[in-house]
């Protein structure tokens, strides 16, 4: 090739992906993986249904079940809520109708879509990723370009294999140094929405990069992504190096032998090059960045553990001030309060944000030996049935079931409040998921978001605590 | 999709930054495997109180604004998950027009996927237009997407712009589906050339 513009990791992706540019400057998109899950696409089926297409490429399009349905032994007797069991069948007889791959409900591999995408091999770097689901972000971490789409788009990919998209503008967040003790990729991205807001990525693609983003494994590398659509923007990347060559070559659908060699040979290709434009630029320091905790209704309102509950009549901005009353009220805080003086009902530790094995060994390293606290309620979800399955290789089930947490199926299962794990009103959660809006976890629920490690220290305690606390006692 | 072209309605003022779609409406209501009925859920936590019965302090529940053509709220509306069920409650509901200082990129591409036109305008312009809204049924204002202007009670003309193509499939209530599918040829040529290239995405 001759000597071209530098460019980032964003562009490559995007600039092997174009199909064709129309004259306004929308690019047609190629779309090389296609994920679903049950709530976001019966309305495409029907479309495609009534206009007599189908599916472009089954093979490149992977069905799961995951937001419905409930994450206790019940789903193996049929799922109770009728509107959550005629979601499910619909999706399996549109995979049937229109030849889609579906990982059935009782499959090993069955889990929430963004666990089990990167973990069968079928996320790789350098591709195009949609689903209709905004955490679909998460798959950036594979050096891919991940991003959630609606459901007319959704039909669109179907019927296509492609998009109408623009281009979007390149954020660099480098995050420099050593994570601090008690820290992991949930405080990384947690700390970035504080100081860039839930808008400050609008129209961008954030590429992370710094020591402290390369010291991360795989699973904290998705942790970051997927929480990139908090921020706003509309995906969240991470350049493939050896730690994402060593993941794939252990999935078991991720390419093999030659064909891994030869993918391998681009893959090299895609980080960005020296000089190359990037419309924003943040630094961090990862040394400064403490375990954090959100203590309002939006991810932006985020504050390290050793926080108090803001003041609103400090907030000069008249909107601000307001809204932040506004949380105070419905999150039943006090100014002033200390953010450990916060007692909670339910932890959860779960969702695409937090639920790989690596996510659930750091919650059972903490919890090893010691008992959660009396009244409160601690679940920890799988992420997929192989995350279970690993986790129960590794005897984890057992540690966090001795220490009184409830071990479940997988799922999206407490995230969202639209299967039966639900809060009750004014239940105050610790939860390792990705929002705390009003109402996501249950309408009257109020949500506080930290890492695996801090949920468990915060279910051991029976309010929320420091990690740095509660040191591991005895090795796993 | 039905076009839009113009629309002259009651405008509903919801003075909020970052109103997520969980809050125009909650996943519990999303088990529907259609595309109507979400409309008696829009906003369901604003404006029902536990017992189910009405919030009588949200807006959508008072005169004029139950027939709410066109809302106005501030930054970031449409942010969190991308569920296309938010535009289609609020169609649903009857509102086919949100205004407000900036949108989250998914909700606003979901939009003009519906005939629900997002508009942009500068912060004090939307807290001026609610000042307007607050007027109730004899504000009216009008939301002309052929001539791109907002018109307020007063007869003022605001001007906005809408990406050109964008505009031109809503007008015409266009599907781009049908569009693409004109690049057929372009889109089988892409495929014979990563299959050669990257074998390994077609394996």
């Amino acid at each position: 090739m001759s000597a071209q513009k530098p460019r980032t990791l964003f562009d490559k992706i995007w600039d092997a992906h174009v199909v064709e540019t129309l004259p306004d400057g929308t690019a047609l998109l190629y779309i090389d993986l296609h994920l679903t899950h049950e709530v976001t696409t019966p309305q495409a089926f029907d479309g495609l249904r009534a206009a007599g297409r189908g599916i472009r490429r089954p093979e490149a399009t992977l069905g799961v079940i995951d937001h419905n349905i409930a994450t206790d032994s019940s789903r193996y007797t049929g799922i109770v809520d009728p509107e959550s069991a005629l979601q499910v069948a619909t999706l399996e007889k549109n995979a049937a109708e229109f030849g889609m791959p579906l990982i059935p409900l009782l499959d090993e591999r069955q889990g929430i879509v963004h666990v089990i995408g990167p973990e069968l091999g079928r996320s790789l770097p350098g591709m195009t990723i949609v689903c209709g689901d905004s955490h679909t972000s998460t798959h950036g971490a594979m050096g891919a370009l991940a991003f959630g789409i609606g459901t007319s788009e959704v039909e669109h990919v179907l019927a296509t294999q492609t998009l109408l998209q623009k281009p979007a503008k390149n954020m660099r967040i480098s995050v420099d140094g050593n994570l601090a003790f008690g820290c992991s990729g949930k405080d990384i991205v947690l700390a970035i929405i504080g100081r860039i807001g839930t808008a400050g990525g609008t129209g961008h693609v954030i590429e992370y990069a710094g020591d402290a983003i390369r010291a991360l494994d795989m699973a904290g590398r998705m942790t970051v992504c997927n929480m990139t659509i908090e921020g706003g923007a509309r995906a969240g990347m991470v350049a493939p190096d050896q730690t994402t060559y060593d993941y794939i070559a252990r999935t078991p659908n991720g390419p093999k032998g030659a064909a891994l060699a030869r993918a391998m040979e681009w893959w090299k290709t895609l980080p960005t090059d020296a000089g190359a434009h990037f419309d924003t630029e943040l630094r961090l320091n990862a040394h400064e960045i403490a375990p954090q905790v959100t203590w309002g209704t939006n991810p932006e309102a985020v504050l390290p553990i050793t926080g108090i509950v803001p003041n609103p009549a400090d907030v000069t901005d008249e909107a601000k001030r307001a809204q932040t009353q506004r949380m105070v009220d419905y999150m039943g805080l006090t100014p002033g309060q200390r953010l450990t003086d916060l007692k909670v009902d339910v932890v959860f530790i779960g969702s695409c944000t937090n639920s790989r094995i690596e996510d659930i060994r750091a919650a059972a390293a903490i919890a090893k030996g010691r008992r959660v606290a009396d009244g409160v309620r601690a679940m920890v979800v799988p992420g997929s049935g192989l995350v279970k399955k690993a986790a129960e290789a590794e005897g984890l089930d057992r540690i966090l079931k001795e220490a009184g947490f409830e071990w479940r199926e997988a799922g999206c299962s407490m995230c969202l409040g639209m299967n039966p794990d639900k809060l009750t009103p004014g239940q105050r959660s610790a939860s390792t998921s990705n929002r705390n809006f009003e109402g996501r976890q249950g309408p009257g629920g109020r949500t506080h978001l930290l890492s695996p490690a801090m949920a468990a220290a915060a279910a051991l305690a029976g309010h929320l605590a420091d990690v740095r606390d509660y040191q591991p006692k005895e090795a796993l | 999709m039905r076009a839009f072209t113009t629309l002259t309605g009651v405008a509903a003022p919801l003075p909020k930054a970052n109103v997520d779609t969980d809050q125009i409406i909650p996943a519990r209501f999303l088990k529907s495997i259609s595309r109507s009925g979400f409309g008696k859920n829009l906003f369901a936590n604003f404006r029902f109180k536990e017992d189910g019965s009405e919030n009588p302090d949200f807006v959508l529940n008072q005169e004029p604004y139950r027939k709410a053509e066109v809302l106005i709220a501030f930054e970031n509306f449409g942010c969190g998950s991308s569920r296309e069920h938010a535009p289609w409650a609020l169609l649903d509901f009857g509102i086919r027009c949100v205004i407000a200082p900036d949108f989250a990129d998914i909700f606003h591409n979901n939009c003009f996927k519906n005939g629900v036109l997002p508009v942009r305008l500068p912060k004090d312009v939307c807290a001026q237009l609610m000042e307007d809204a607050k007027l109730g049924a004899n504000a009216r204002i009008t939301v002309d997407l052929e001539r791109e202007v907002v018109v307020r009670p007063n007869g003022e003309e605001i001007p906005f712009k809408i990406d050109p193509l964008r505009r031109h499939l809503m007008l015409n209530g266009l599907d781009d589906i049908g569009q693409t599918m004109q690049h057929a040829p372009a889109i089988d040529s892409f495929e014979a050339k990563q299959k050669a290239a990257q074998p390994w995405l077609y394996a």
